[in-house]
């Protein structure tokens, strides 16, 4: 019963991790059709900016919950500007740039920080189920994942920057109908996403090695969810994340980590060969 | 009476985009050899109906056969080497290559060598791009364009070519050329044209069916199509009554 | 510039190629011939990609999967044989069975270029993390062990064929290394004017059209695939007979995403961009690594950026061009043109009818 229950926590915990870290990305590919290949450095950045805020004595909540996303968002912002906006409608072409992006960023961390850095212990204490241990901080990852859920969809759903978004979600027209100019709703969607994801970084920050290229082991993990998600951005993404993460769980329960992933790995492949239009594309179609 | 089984015929062919039904039940049928005329306004499901003819797109429901054999939903590929070309409307041809190796392409499949060398010769006279055979298709204009694409499906010999619109955006007098390469190839050869232009229509035209809204709502001789008066009401009105 | 100009430059090249490789281990010393070895096995590998890629127009994510596969199966057998003269032929067959298996689940399924890099992507990652795992004397083929994230060192380098007690020396290796790469980039040029070639190009402009004339774009996809992988493989195999070392980074997201960057550099749609690329970045980086001042990284990053932004078309082609405007204005009439596609990306080399 206890293993029961501490299974399903890591298996739920697994979930709601990778949803916080494919949100970000489900924003900008839902919405731009562009992947981005640096996302796992708008993590790492993320992430850092957490952990020197917090070094440089200003509260760890603060650091994780609104300095992460202000820094990475801003970063997103200048990135949009400066790169990513003369790649719109160049799929391939967004790809390959946003990849050299990833290996500037990992390069200009590495120069300024080096390899490795101290990291912030995680926050919280542990609490027992029957003979197992477990940490508050699982829980309080659930409730950001949750929340962050919350708050896209309130977004999305009920205001105006929503049902434009959604509007040009649909049909890449309707922005310039609706007499809204598409530049401003794509770098504003690019920075938008850029700080969910800054955000994920920085509450994994404490979970998490801090190192610059960091980035690389979430960015393969993250692309495959939104990929097998589709379009819809919370549907698709939490779909996606609650399967994959339920199977690499139990696949790491049964057999070690590594096949763990090897088989979220193995299942993602087949599940965009049977549903090229991802999970949303095919069950939930015209959700957000 | 035993009847020769037409050349091309669809039972019922359906095709829905989610709530919207591009075509609704057509039955549709053509003989060997024979010259038609498919018009109808835009979005009545012309393009549609040949999308699935020639396995771009797979019905909904409903049957296509060729000569008998089943066709529906079959690769695009397996379609055209039975036999049915297309141009389609927007010219969908090998921008990065040159007009002959375009041509040399569609002529290379079942042939020889040399028998392919011939025929793309023999093309790129017909559809008078002999000067132009070494350009990169890209770099021409929309209707030499659309020569080329016409000139890839002549090189490929089919049975029975499709052409949605061979007329758009060309001269008057590349639409008179445009009309003779098509009484020449309906000696030997069946067709299916899509045209809004009613003039080119007359030149060709001996039966036409008009689509409107996913279903064929008439199908008679050039001159009564043109004078009925519901056919005027959804696509020509305006254009004979001038 | 007309089709036997560029076959006379692509000639003279081919020859100048040859008297480089013949030379060399005059003109250098054992080190830098070593080095050129090195460069020369991975030029296979980015030929191996821009083929498929510029030709095929299959953008793989992963093709350090095939490489990778390459290489194990060369140390493999080369440890179980003694006799690399099978191991490089399992080199080759091992990836190329791989790419079968792979480009039948892909391109049967119609699966279009994210998901297909996404696919690419995460089978290297698969094979990473496998043979990252095999550290247990469980994993052993024969009488090679894959030894985990050690690797497999002490792999037997090349012999003369069929003769395992004749060893290649570095000179050996090299000319074999060079003359593979010269092989290969002559047998694509070959392949390119076959009537298969001619097929492939079209697909790639054109996938639709290539369907509606009555050519299946997954066998023609599937089969450029195949034979890239099999290319990587030997590309593998070369690699380990340079270090007589293999190990799981072999299969690092990083070496891949190097490889595209040779190509986006050299430039895509040719064959001779991807070579130029992998030789000019491979220098670059161990000079940079000599150094110590700049992180590889950022310098790499840095180029890719660029050249995505600015030359899209990579060196080969905008010298290409540059040249061929030359010879356009001296030439006696300019062609009309058309106006607005003069971007489109022309192949490497035009699939004429002769």
């Amino acid at each position: 019963m206890d293993l029961a229950a501490i299974v399903a926590l890591n298996v739920v915990n697994g979930a709601a991790s990778l949803f916080l870290l494919c949100l970000g990305l489900a924003i900008i590919f839902g919405m731009m059709r562009i992947i981005n290949l640096a996302h796992g450095e708008f993590v790492m950045l993320g992430a850092y900016a957490a952990v020197i805020a917090a070094n440089a004595g200003i509260n760890i909540w603060i650091s994780m919950l609104v300095v992460a996303p202000l820094v990475v968002g801003l970063f997103g912002l200048v990135v949009e500007r400066c790169l990513v906006r003369f790649l719109y409608g160049r799929l391939v072409d967004s790809m390959l740039a946003t990849w050299g992006l990833s290996l500037l960023i990992i390069g200009l961390t590495t120069t300024i920080f080096g390899n490795t850095m101290q990291g912030v212990p995680t926050p919280l204490g542990g609490f027992a189920i029957g003979n197992y241990r477990t940490s508050w901080y699982t829980l309080f990852l659930l409730a950001v994942a949750l929340g962050m859920m919350a708050i896209v969809y309130a977004v999305l759903r009920y205001t105006r920057f929503g049902l434009i978004a959604r509007a040009v979600m649909q049909n890449p027209d309707m922005a310039a109908v609706l007499g809204v100019n598409p530049a401003h709703i794509y770098m504003a969607t690019f920075s938008l996403g850029a700080a969910v994801t800054g955000l994920a970084g920085g509450v994994l920050a404490p979970v998490s090695g801090i190192t610059p290229v960091m980035g690389s082991a979430y960015v393969a993990k993250a692309f495959i969810t939104v990929v097998g998600g589709g379009a819809a951005i919370i549907s698709g993404t939490l779909s996606a994340s609650g399967l994959f993460g339920f199977i690499n769980q139990l696949g790491a329960y049964f057999t070690t980590p590594v096949y763990g992933e090897v088989i979220l790995f193995l299942s993602a492949i087949v599940l965009i060969r049977i549903l090229p239009q991802g999970i949303s594309g095919r069950f939930f179609k015209g959700t957000v | 009476m035993t009847k020769i089984p037409p050349l091309l015929e669809t039972r019922n062919l359906t095709m829905r985009f989610g709530g919207v039904l591009a075509n609704d039940g057509v039955n549709f049928s053509l003989g060997e050899m024979e010259l038609r005329c498919l018009i109808g306004p835009n979005g009545a499901g012309k393009s549609t109906f040949f999308k699935m003819l020639t396995g771009q797109l797979t019905p909904s429901e409903g049957t296509i056969r060729f000569r008998d054999h089943p066709i529906d939903g079959h690769p695009s590929h397996e379609i055209a080497r039975l036999g049915i070309g297309i141009k389609t409307q927007i010219p969908n041809v090998f921008n990065g290559l040159s007009v002959r190796e375009n041509i040399w392409l569609a002529a290379q499949r079942k042939t020889t060598r040399n028998a392919a060398r011939q025929i793309v010769d023999e093309v790129l006279e017909r559809i008078m791009l002999k000067d132009l055979a070494g350009a990169i298709v890209g770099q021409l204009s929309h209707g030499q364009r659309q020569w080329v694409e016409i000139g890839t499906v002549l090189a490929a010999e089919p049975e029975l070519i499709l052409l949605d619109e061979p007329a758009a955006g060309m001269t008057d007098e590349e639409t008179e050329r445009t009309a003779e390469i098509i009484h020449e190839i309906n000696k030997t050869r069946a067709l299916i044209v899509v045209e809004h232009d009613m003039e080119f229509i007359k030149m060709i035209a001996k039966t036409v069916t008009v689509f409107h809204q996913g279903r064929i709502m008439l199908e008679d001789n050039v001159e009564a199509v043109l004078a009925d008066s519901r056919v005027r009401d959804v696509y020509l009105g305006k254009k004979v009554a001038a | 510039m007309s089709d036997t100009v560029k076959l006379s430059a692509q000639i003279a090249a081919v020859l100048v190629a040859c008297i480089v490789v013949a030379v060399m281990p005059l003109y250098a010393d054992l080190f830098q011939l070593m080095q050129f070895t090195l460069f020369a096995s991975m030029a296979v590998l980015a030929l191996s990609l821009g083929f498929i890629w510029g030709f095929g127009g299959i953008l793989c994510f992963g093709q350090t999967a095939f490489f990778g596969l390459g290489a194990y199966a060369y140390a493999v057998a080369a440890i179980n044989y003694g006799d690399s003269t099978p191991a490089i032929l399992c080199a080759v067959i091992v990836p190329a069975l791989f790419a079968l298996a792979l480009g039948y689940f892909v391109f049967y399924g119609r699966i279009s270029d994210v998901y297909l890099g996404v696919i690419t992507l995460t089978v290297t990652l698969i094979l990473f993390n496998v043979f990252n795992s095999t550290a247990g004397d469980e994993y052993t083929i024969g009488t090679a062990r894959l030894g985990g994230f050690n690797g497999m060192p002490a792999v037997p380098t090349f012999n003369m064929p069929f003769d395992p007690t004749a060893i290649l020396y570095p000179e050996d290796s090299w000319y074999v290394t060079g003359g593979a790469l010269i092989a290969i980039y002559v047998g694509l040029r070959l392949l390119l004017r076959s009537r298969f070639g001619r097929v492939a190009i079209a697909v790639r402009e054109n996938e639709t059209r290539a369907a509606l004339l009555g050519y299946d774009p997954r066998v023609v996809k599937l089969w450029v695939f195949v034979l890239g992988g099999a290319i990587a493989g030997m590309g593998g195999a070369l690699y380990v007979n340079w270090g007589a070392f293999v190990g799981p980074t072999i299969f690092a997201l990083s070496l891949s995403a190097e490889i595209i960057i040779w190509i986006c550099i050299g430039g895509l749609g040719t064959l001779i961009g991807p070579i130029v690329g992998c030789f000019l970045i491979q220098y670059l980086v161990s000079q940079i690594g000599s150094q110590q001042s700049f992180n590889s990284n950022l310098v790499l990053g840095a180029i890719l950026i660029v050249f995505v932004l600015l030359l899209p078309q990579g060196l080969v082609p905008t010298l290409r061009n540059l040249v061929a405007a030359g010879w356009y204005r001296v030439s006696e009439r300019r062609r009309e043109t058309g106006h607005g596609q003069s971007r489109q990306m022309t192949a490497g080399q035009p699939v004429g009818a002769e």
